[in-house]
């Protein structure tokens, strides 16, 4: 019971790939410099060449320009870095209006409530019960004081994906910048700059068998932007700090590592465990659109359970998954995404989160679904609600 | 393996004691409701000449923590008398656990309220209370010593952070000592409505935050 582990909390963190700590090994013993160093000793060339070679990989992946991609600490600062800094460029210039969505993740919506004390003006645009923003609602709120769209690629949580081709034209229209947050897309997805219109992209390791502490942002060529963390020069002049060369290293070795028929294998588990969990366990609802979201993910509400109670449970037989209850988060709030798409604070008490990687195995799926159906079982017996309606569904 | 519990909340959240409904109670009540998270039903016999707890059953929809403390003062509760029973508190169940994390204990407090608002329910129906009073700061401020701050496990009361209260026709303004973006806020104004509202003669509670 307590032997083998199964970590189906990928979206958190993924174990990473030895060869990409193979390839970022040398940066740490045998070739340390940084990059700024290339006009003092020949290790700094090599350290500024390694740098360029890897910028140059992210960026052709995202169909970029090199010069279009800097490398940060995660999907965190780099959205930082883009709304904060857009808002100082065009704040004064244009106007202090931000579109978003209700259901983005933390380092986007804490950005645009750190800007609303500053004086700024955000549209949160609600979302349908699969979590879609509407597209008329997103063209009626522009307005010629709107600097900023930001509108992630798919959701954190229930993994519904945007249309960000048409949000993109949408602000081209309309002579509007867009950012999207990428860090669960990246990689998995298609998202081609010369294809869909967007400035600005969020990306980050941590997802993809990556380093931590690495991340990354593309930057249309021209865009507005404001450096505002103070440093040397690093990073064409936009975000200072020593160049983390290993993380950046990495970063690129993971992406590389990433196939198509890998990401076909986790949309396969995912498909699996909606179909079972839906069919196998009475009173349970899925999060998210059934098939327009992330292949590596599933989220599941369980009626008349709490989640934290659940993920215990689940841990005690080897299982790490997360969930949405209030009882779990750190600031003892119910998911706002959940709340968002139009849920209760019951629908996200009892929503667990399943997130798929590469070293997961369809048997680990299979496995799970029997032990959730005695779990959840268990934990009805326990709880005051529900228990008419189970009684219809014996 | 690691639990951010300890063994004895893991071993009455796996196997709680004294689970289910009692058909005929004496006493019940539910604390707390689905749409603010955890839920705690406590059922009650007593008995009707030594005043005894005879048998006493909990149902919960919460947290490992809630879960845990409806199964520890079940057992504490079992052959004490009303008035024992009702000295049970937040302190003596987390105690009797083992220790409870800080961060926990507004799960946990629930679990206690249910077991004194069964008590509080046989009385009432036994014609052991009086009628309604109307309330007073004093019983806002008693109310406030349930709701936990996160951050230190302790009461808000405890931890300085009511700065003001004030009750006027019916309507309660409390300002708490905490910054209104804090990390904690939206959670800490929710159990603050939540334990004022139910009273019968409030109409509104307004919580404001410093600065």
């Amino acid at each position: 019971m307590f032997g083998k582990r199964v970590y189906f909390d990928n979206s958190a963190a993924t174990r990473m790939d030895e060869r990409v700590l193979e390839a970022m090994k040398p940066y740490f013993f045998e070739n340390y410099a940084v990059a700024t160093s290339e006009f003092a000793y020949s290790e700094g060339i090599d350290a500024r060449e390694a740098l360029d070679k890897v910028r140059n990989v992210l960026a052709t992946f995202l169909g970029a320009n090199a010069d279009e991609f800097i490398f940060t600490s995660g999907n965190t600062e780099s959205s930082n870095i883009s709304l904060k800094g857009v808002a100082l460029a065009l704040g004064k210039k244009k106007g202090t209006h931000i579109i978003t969505s209700r259901i983005e993740d933390f380092p986007v919506i804490h950005s645009t409530r750190a800007l609303e004390k500053q004086g700024f003006q955000i549209t949160y645009l609600k979302v349908d019960d699969d979590g879609f923003i509407d597209l008329d609602q997103l063209r009626d709120a522009i307005t010629d004081k709107t600097i900023l769209v930001s509108i992630q690629h798919a959701n954190q949580e229930i993994g519904t994906i945007q249309d960000i081709q048409k949000i993109g034209h949408i602000c081209r229209e309309k002579n509007v910048l867009f950012h999207t947050d990428a860090t669960h897309t990246f990689t998995r997805l298609p998202l081609d700059v010369r294809k869909i219109p967007v400035d600005l992209i969020a990306v980050s390791a941590h997802t993809i068998h990556g380093p931590k502490g690495i991340g990354g942002l593309y930057i249309r060529k021209g865009t507005p932007i404001t450096k505002w963390m103070d440093g040397g020069f690093q990073e064409f002049d936009i975000r200072p700090g020593l160049e983390n060369i290993p993380g950046a290293v990495g970063f690129a070795k993971a992406v590389e590592l990433v196939t198509s028929e890998e990401t076909q294998r986790l949309q396969t588990m995912r498909d699996r465990i909606i179909e079972r969990v839906l069919a196998e366990i009475p009173n349970t609802t899925l999060n998210g659109h059934r098939w327009k979201r992330l292949p590596q993910n599933v989220n599941i509400t369980f009626h008349f359970v709490e989640g934290e109670s659940i993920t215990l449970h689940l841990d005690m037989h080897g299982y790490a998954v997360s969930t949405g209850s209030a009882c779990f988060s750190r600031s003892l709030e119910s998911s706002h995404v959940i709340m968002g798409i139009g849920g209760d604070h019951e629908r996200a008490h009892g929503s667990i989160r399943f997130t798929f990687g590469r070293y997961n195995t369809m048997n680990e799926v299979d496995e799970i679904v029997g032990i959730l159906a005695e779990i959840i079982k268990e934990l009805r017996k326990i709880s005051p609600l529900g228990k008419e309606k189970m009684e219809d569904t014996k | 393996m690691k639990f951010p519990y300890s063994e004895l909340v893991l071993e009455h959240f796996r196997h709680p004691r004294n689970v289910g409904q009692i058909e005929d109670a004496d006493g019940k009540a539910t604390e707390g409701s689905p749409s603010c998270g955890d839920m705690v039903s406590v059922y009650i016999k007593v008995d009707p000449e030594k005043k005894t707890i005879s048998d006493i059953k909990f149902e919960s929809y919460g947290c490992a923590s809630n879960i845990a403390t409806g199964s520890i003062i079940t057992e504490l509760a079992k052959g004490k008398t009303l008035d024992e029973a009702k000295q049970i508190n937040w302190k003596t169940a987390s105690e009797a656990l083992g220790g409870l994390p800080k961060i926990k204990a507004h799960c946990s407090v629930l679990a206690v309220e249910g077991l004194r608002s069964a008590i509080q329910n046989y009385e009432e129906r036994h014609g052991l209370v009086i009628e309604k009073k109307p309330t007073t700061e004093d019983e806002i401020h008693r109310r406030l010593k349930k709701v936990m701050n996160p951050l230190s496990g302790l009461d808000l009361e405890r931890t300085n952070l009511v700065k003001e209260l004030h009750l006027k026709d019916g309507i309660v303004r409390i300002m708490i000592d905490l910054p209104p973006g804090h990390q904690f806020s939206n959670s800490i104004k929710e159990e603050v409505k939540e334990k004022i509202e139910p009273l019968w003669d409030i109409k509104e509670v307004i919580v404001d935050f410093m600065g």
